[in-house]
Parts: structure tokens; C-alpha cells; sequence
């Protein structure tokens, strides 16, 4: 076996063994997706169905605990625990090790659309097919986006700092991205803000790609490829293995 | 490289954290089909040395090479034949033996065999139990096994019996014995004398940072009764007139301390009473018969003998 296979073998064997791993990266998309598509708590605006809004918007929740959470928390008690540096002491070599973590957060995010557009679909969910390319490259820019920020935190707080921050950050976007409350509904200071961090802009792109007749605005994307390549290039820069 | 039986050679080697200096100016060597063992009391330096070795930890200046190569830069090419033991941690709470020995066995072009190697490392029971609930002699020895799985030519063990019981360091002495036999080279750290006399075919004894002894055990615990007496005495003591004067030889074994090869008889200790009398030199601890390991490390790491300098706290 590669060393590649092995390393995303073991990646694999150890985040399917968390719990509390597959409860953010699954189950609560999965909650928000049922419950705010149901019950109809904010009249998501100008949309047929709550569905409509709440699928796309759940993709990008998806996306941000898989890429940020899971990732940013798994890799914060790695380095703690000195296996990133015993890794180090290995053949497997830097670019394997970063190839086999970005395998199990693309594995992790197929089977979480999987699970949530399916269920999206039962709900009664019927997204115009033009807009999954544009999706899946929101879905890209914002994996690297969060991705970014997750290994920025892992890299240069303890294990329990990244837990605690990667969880209280996932809480605030949660809330200002639109996740579950639109932007509108916020008040327009808090807004103006939320606009230019991540979440809102990957909700936005993806909101903007599967909702028929909309567009996805300019800023949206701007926003999110500045961060796309930010947030990488500030954890190359200050990741520190120990 | 010169010999070819060396397989680490560390050269003068400075490494400084900030204004504390962990390693000041250390130098040995270390051959195939040995195991040196690297000896001192907490926070010698001994795992700034070895972590340079690993490619951990840049030399502030000085030098080292294993296998001939420059453990930083040639990094690369060393991490698939050199193996190692970190003090502590390196391991994943919720890994299982067999998968993580997997895992690594995957790094290497000719791993071993993973379950031989639970055998041999005495972890067959435990091969499917979660790392955290290891007792700390199993995580060692795990710790252990994760070294060997690629072959290694050199083995870097940082206090590999730490926390260990009985049963575990005898299956840790039979490994390495192995291996040793196998032609590796094996360099450990450790600060139990116990485990240092048992084991070692070469002894480097370090403490702030410098090399104090360096030898067999037999060379450094060498002062049986019969051929052999230490004492000790100031620095100042010309150990090439006293010898001569003697007609035996007189080795400066550490700091303040010194040995005469020759039998104790009551007129060769006259003599040396005599010649440090006529010099002003004061004539301490005189011993004979056979010394312990224990004796010498106190002798050459107690802090009366030697010119005190700052001690560091090492990471």
C-alpha cells in the first residue's frame, strides 16, 4: 500500500471513530436542513419553499464544519500531541500528509451532500441543474477558504485553544452567515460586516447558484476568493508543527 | 567519512534556545553494532542532541552527521533509514497498535512484519486497544515498535524505559540486543544509571551541556582493587608527572577526579600523598576496589567538581 493510501486509511479509520465529529459534520446540518425547511420561523423572503433557501444554505454549513471544525480541531490535538512531528520523522513527507487530510475533507463533504440533498429532495427541494457548477466551485473556494482557517487556528493554538475557538467561530458564522437567519433579517451594521467574512459570501454563492432566477453578486465571490487565498497562505505562513 | 563503523558523529555541537545554552560544544561519536548510551540528569542537554540528530532542531554551531549526512538538510534522504523514539507523545489517543504499526509500515519500501513485531514488543494482547488506554510501559514499547517497523540503520531512543516495569525494559533490552546484533546503531538517552550499566557498550556522560566522560563501562568504572585506585585531587595536578614519577599511567576521568593504574599498595599511595603535598594540592576521596557506575556519575555530575554554569531548562 502507498503511503498516500495509508496515511488517508488511517485518516479515515480515526475520524469515522469520533462521534462528536460525525454530530457536527452531519447531524447538525442535517437538523437545520429538516427543522428550518419545516417549520418556516423567519419567512425566508422571496423564496416558494423554505427549502429552497435552507438546502443550498446547508450545503455551505456543511462545508464550513467539515473544512474548519473537523479539520482545524482534528489537526490542533495532532500537533498537541506531537504526531504531527513523529510524522514528520517519517517518509510520508508534508505534501502526502496535506494530500491525505484534503482527501478525507473531500470524502467527508461528498458524503455530507449526499446525505443532505437527498433529504432536501424528499422535502420537495428542485434546484435548477444549471446552478451546480457554480455551486461545486463555491463549494471549492470555500472548503480552501475554511480550510485555511481552521489549519491557521490548529497551527498556532493548543489543542483545547483550537476546540474552543474553531466551535465559538463555527457558532458566529453559523449566526451571521445566513445560514439560518438571512442577512436581511440582521441588523444592517452587523451585516455590512458579515458580508465580507466567508460564511456569508459561500452562503450567498451557493444560495445565488441554486435558487431559480437568482444571481450570485460580484462581492460575494471577490469575497470569497480573497479568502480562499488568504487563509491558506496565513497558515503556510504561520503553521507551526510543535 | 573516515571509519566506516561510525554511524553518528557529533562535532562541537552549540544549540541555544533564546540566551540559554542546551548543548555547549558536545562531541562523540556513536558506531554500528553498538549502543551508546547517552547519560545525564534532567535537562544535560541530551534530548537538544538528539533531537538535532532527528532533524528537529537546528545546530547553533558545531556540527553532527549520521550516516554521513547532515541530519537537517539531508533530512529527506535520512527519515527512511533512521528510527525514533520521541519522549513522549508522537501517537494519536484513539489509534489501536496493529493499525497504527499499518500505517507506518506503509512509509517504508521493506517494513517488517506488523504482527511479529507486536510479538517481539510483547503487544499481541493489546493490538486492538485504543492507544489512551495503554498502561505507559505498553505505549513505550508501542512507541518502541513504531522505531523499528522501517529497518533503521541508527536508532534515536529519548528515554525509551521511562515509565517502564521490569517486563518491559527485559523485552526492550532483548529488542535492541537484536538489533544490535543485526549491526545497527543504537543511540538512547537516559538518566538511570541502572538501565545505562546494563546496556550500553559505550557510555557518554553529559551534564550542562558538555561531555564530562566518554567510554566503556569498563573505562569508566575501571578502579579495581587489584590494578587501580581513584582519587581526587584539584585540576591543577599534572597527571603526566605524577605518572611518571609512579612509572604507572594517571587518567583525568572528570572534572577533579583522576585515576592511577596501579595497584593500591600503601608505598604507591605514599607516593601520590608526597607528590601532592610538595605542590600544595589537597588529596580527597581516595578510594579503592571496584566502583560502581552510580559513584562515577555522582563523582563527574555533582556540582562541588565542577565550575558551575548556568543550567538550563530544555524543552
Amino acid at each position: 500500500m502507498s503511503a498516500f493510501a495509508s496515511q488517508l486509511r488511517t485518516e479515515v479509520a480515526l475520524a469515522s471513530r469520533q462521534g462528536e465529529q460525525l454530530l457536527v459534520s452531519l447531524g447538525i446540518p442535517l437538523l437545520v436542513l429538516v427543522f428550518f425547511s419545516l417549520v418556516d420561523v423567519f419567512e425566508v423572503a422571496k423564496v416558494d419553499q423554505a427549502v429552497d433557501y435552507v438546502a443550498p444554505a446547508t450545503l455551505a454549513l456543511a462545508v464550513m464544519s467539515t473544512a474548519m471544525v473537523s479539520l482545524g480541531i482534528g489537526t490542533g490535538f495532532e500537533r498537541q500531541y506531537g504526531v504531527l512531528k513523529r510524522l514528520g520523522a517519517s517518509p510520508l513527507g508534508t505534501p502526502r500528509l496535506v494530500g491525505a487530510k484534503t482527501a478525507l475533507v473531500v470524502l467527508t463533504e461528498v458524503l455530507q451532500f449526499a446525505v443532505l440533498i437527498t433529504v432536501a429532495v424528499l422535502i420537495g427541494w428542485r434546484p435548477p441543474s444549471t446552478g451546480w457548477l457554480p455551486a461545486l466551485v463555491a463549494a471549492a473556494l470555500g472548503t480552501l477558504a475554511f480550510a485555511g482557517i481552521g489549519l491557521l487556528l490548529a497551527g498556532t493554538l493548543p489543542g483545547l485553544g483550537t476546540l474552543a475557538a474553531a466551535n465559538g467561530l463555527y457558532l458566529v458564522l453559523l449566526l451571521t452567515g445566513g445560514m439560518i437567519v438571512p442577512l436581511d433579517k440582521l441588523p444592517s451594521a452587523i451585516a455590512t460586516v458579515a458580508e465580507l467574512l466567508p460564511a456569508a459570501a459561500l452562503v450567498e454563492a451557493m444560495t445565488g447558484s441554486l435558487i431559480a432566477g437568482r444571481t450570485v453578486g460580484t462581492q460575494a465571490w471577490v469575497v470569497l476568493l480573497v479568502w480562499a487565498v488568504a487563509a491558506p497562505a496565513a497558515a503556510i505562513r504561520w503553521f507551526r508543527w510543535e | 567519512m573516515g571509519d566506516p563503523a561510525v554511524a553518528i558523529s557529533v562535532d562541537e555541537l552549540v544549540i541555544s534556545y533564546g540566551d540559554t545554552r542546551a548543548v555547549q560544544g558536545v562531541s562523540f561519536t556513536a558506531a554500528r553494532g553498538e549502543l551508546t548510551v547517552l547519560l545525564g540528569p534532567n535537562g544535560a542537554g541530551k534530548t537538544s542532541t538528539v533531537e538535532h540528530l532527528e532533524g528537529y532542531r537546528p545546530a547553533t554551531s558545531g556540527s553532527a552527521r549520521v550516516l554521513g549526512l547532515d541530519p537537517i538538510r539531508d533530512h529527506r534522504t535520512l527519515r527512511s533509514q533512521v528510527g525514533i523514539m520521541l519522549q513522549s507523545g508522537g501517537i494519536p489517543t484513539a489509534i489501536r497498535p496493529r493499525e497504527l504499526l499499518r500505517q507506518y509500515a506503509g512509509f517504508f519500501p521493506d517494513p517488517l512484519d506488523v504482527d511479529e513485531l507486536l510479538d517481539r514488543t510483547r503487544l499481541t494482547d493489546r493490538a486492538r486497544t485504543p492507544f489512551r488506554r495503554l498502561s505507559g510501559g505498553e505505549q513505550q514499547r508501542l512507541s518502541l515498535a513504531l522505531a523499528l517497523i522501517g529497518r533503521p540503520k541508527v536508532l534515536l531512543l529519548d528515554e525509551p524505559t521511562a515509565g517502564m516495569d521490569l517486563d518491559g525494559r527485559e523485552a526492550v533490552r532483548t529488542v535492541l540486543a537484536d538489533l544490535r546484533a543485526e549491526g545497527a546503531c543504537i543511540l538512547l538517552t537516559t538518566h538511570d544509571l541502572d538501565e545505562a550499566e546494563r546496556t550500553a557498550d559505550h557510555l557518554v556522560v553529559i551534564r550542562d551541556g558538555r561531555v564530562v566522560a566518554d567510554g566503556t563501562l569498563a573505562e569508566l568504572t575501571r578502579r579495581d582493587g587489584n590494578d587501580a585506585f581513584t582519587f581526587r585531587c584539584d585540576d591543577r595536578l599534572d597527571v603526566d608527572a605524577l605518572g611518571t614519577e609512579l612509572g604507572a599511567t594517571v587518567v583525568r576521568t572528570g572534572p577533579g577526579a583522576f585515576r592511577v593504574d596501579s595497584a593500591p599498595t600503601p608505598d604507591t599511595i605514599a607516593a601520590v600523598a608526597t607528590h601532592l603535598a610538595a605542590r600544595g594540592l589537597q588529596l580527597d576521596d581516595l578510594r579503592t576496589g571496584a566502583a560502581r557506575l552510580e559513584d562515577v556519575f555522582r563523582d563527574l555530575t555533582s556540582d562541588a567538581t565542577v565550575t558551575p554554569t548556568t543550567s538550563g531548562d530544555t524543552p
